[in-house]
């Protein structure tokens, strides 16, 4: 009974309000596939000197090859094939570009994220840094990513370091920013009078740190992790356009693009939400468990 | 002296003279805001003995809770002196010469009930079969044995007041001071915990310091009044309060408590707590 109360509930609270929006979108979507692609149609149809009816002309906007908006069936079709008909390791799976992208976005993820929280600890420890570095912190987020990441690439392929390390550096780069904010205002987050509380015990700096500051960061660290691991997912996406097209989800983008095979892109696209999506969701259940440790309020 | 006890904090009061546990001499303390110089205190004298209960009264501004923080070494003062156990208030900190109960519970909300008593025990560094022990002690001691695995959330205003007591006890400190604990829990809840606080106080022998701004609560609990006055911070005047070591509620009815509690709005009337500027 109680199961089902709370599947119920998920239902109620997740599955309905989410389905509607999907379907909201992809409706949209279609309105749109039709739209953009029907003027190629009535080209088509005028080139041929032969008229067409709107019910065919509709037909077709979504059956093109390469069409301006490919409709969601055929970005449907498009990410069925190249995930379970083509072999993983195959160049034109997407589970193999999509692992490449995901492997760098993970180790560039964990490096930003403990760059992150190492950055916030100096921070919160040290007026001077407190001064010194957060300008710094915050410019470096002001220079656009598609301007560095190439001479990241390049620069470190001077050096011979080359696959997966450069693009996760482009991931660090992106990432430690969130962590490091947040992870600032998580460790100043505990209350004076807890703080005093450690003062009366006469707690030392390390001490307050583990038994205080840490654990109030909590809710601070997750939120800006889901924030860091999406934008890791972008780093990693952007780090891979100027290698060449050699291998990942940018990489698939850049081909796409090159040949204007729109629906490889759009499934591409496609592929990358979904995966940020499960990495977000990922980290929101590692912070539910954490949560339910930390006896948080249900 | 040569009191070599084999238990360190033997209590010899009933026959040896009274041991002067806090000495304050001509204490000031003034806060510099951004609105110019606060005379937070101004030429505090102060003598507390080992065992007594004193509370501080006053209205907002007299400087009770900065008079309790300088005492717990959580303010420095700016001129004058104090000795807290012979020693400096931070020397006195440093050695965990007291434990301290804030005006909320701040229980850390991700440490159980448990997990919050033993919070100073691990920083002081005790075993933790020890820390086990003295968790059950403390919260049977405040009469909340079986709640140790409970999260704070879980527990009403005046339970995690009673365990954030049992936080201050746990270290087994000569000293506790309170700084408006009850203030902020209803009036039926405060009655009750000031009998056990009460009866605590009777249990461990412990020197208390306590901020209130109730009269009733002050007269109910205390063996010394410190009544204060606000702007500049100063004390009043200092009103002897015994109504006996068995005292229950009742004796709020009694001529005797309504005897000081007049004495202590009569003093608090003089230290112009009641006037219309200061309200």
């Amino acid at each position: 009974m109680k199961e089902r109360q709370g599947l119920a509930a998920v239902l109620h609270d997740r599955v309905i309000p989410v389905g509607t929006i999907l379907l909201v979108i992809i409706a949209l979507w279609y309105v749109f596939a039709i739209i953009l692609n029907a003027p190629f149609e009535r080209d088509q149809a005028a080139r041929a000197n032969t008229t067409i009816s709107t019910s065919q002309l509709v037909a077709n906007t979504m059956a093109q090859e390469r069409p301006v908006l490919p409709a969601p069936h055929q970005v449907a079709a498009e990410i069925r094939k190249t995930v379970f008909d083509i072999a993983p390791t195959s160049k034109r799976s997407l589970i193999y570009h999509g692992g490449v992208t995901l492997s760098s976005t993970l180790l560039g993820f964990a490096f930003g994220t403990l760059l992150g929280i190492l950055l916030a600890i100096a921070i919160v420890h040290s007026r001077t840094l407190d001064k010194s570095l957060m300008p710094w912190i915050i410019t470096s987020q002001t220079v656009p990513i598609l301007a560095i990441a190439p001479m990241i690439i390049v620069v470190l392929n001077a050096v011979n370091i080359t696959g997966l390390l450069p693009k996760a550096m482009i991931s660090t780069y992106l990432s430690f920013f969130p962590v490091a904010v947040g992870m600032v205002k998580g460790l100043r987050s505990p209350e004076i009078m807890h703080l005093d509380l450690m003062r009366t015990y006469n707690a030392s700096k390390a001490q307050i740190f583990w038994k205080l500051r840490w654990p109030a960061s909590m809710p601070y660290l997750f939120t800006s992790m889901k924030i860091a691991v999406a934008i890791s997912l972008v780093g990693a996406i952007v780090g891979e356009l100027p290698t060449g097209a050699v291998a990942g989800i940018g990489a698939r983008l850049l081909a796409g693009s090159y040949y204007g095979q729109t629906v490889q892109i759009w499934a591409a696209l496609i592929a990358a939400a979904l995966m940020a999506a499960v990495l977000v969701s990922l980290i929101g259940v590692i912070s539910t468990l954490v949560n339910r440790r930390m006896g948080v309020r249900p | 002296m040569t009191v070599v006890a084999l238990r360190p904090k033997a209590k010899i009061m009933a026959d040896a003279a009274p041991k002067n546990v806090i000495d304050v001499k001509d204490l000031s303390l003034v806060f510099q805001t951004n609105d110019g110089p606060v005379n937070a205190l101004s030429n505090i004298d102060l003598a507390v003995n080992s065992g007594e209960f004193v509370s501080f009264i006053g209205p907002s501004g007299c400087g009770k809770t900065t008079l309790l923080r300088v005492i717990a070494d959580l303010e420095q003062p700016t001129s004058g002196s104090i000795s807290v156990n012979g020693m400096t208030p931070s020397q006195a900190r440093e050695k965990r010469a007291y434990g301290y109960v804030f005006q909320a519970a701040a229980l850390y909300p991700w440490r159980t009930i448990g997990g919050n008593i033993s919070l100073p025990l691990e920083v002081m560094g005790i075993p933790k079969e020890e820390r086990k022990a003295r968790i059950a002690k403390n919260l049977e001691l405040v009469n909340l044995a079986g709640f140790d695995k409970k999260f704070p959330w879980q527990l009403s205003g005046g339970m995690q007041q009673r365990a954030s007591i049992a936080r201050a006890l746990s270290f087994d400190p000569d000293m506790l001071l309170m700084d408006e604990p009850f203030g902020a829990l209803d009036e039926i809840v405060r009655d009750h915990l000031n009998e056990q606080l009460l009866k605590l106080w009777a249990k461990t022998q412990k020197t208390v310091i306590f901020v209130t701004h109730s009269i009733p609560e002050a007269v109910f609990l205390s063996t010394k009044i410190v009544v204060m006055s606000p702007r500049p911070g100063r004390i009043h005047e200092i009103i002897d309060c015994n109504l006996g070591s068995e005292r229950t509620l009742d004796i709020r009815e009694t001529p005797e408590f309504l005897e000081i509690a007049h004495r202590v709005r009569e003093g608090l009337r003089h230290g112009h707590s009641y006037d219309e500027a200061h309200l």
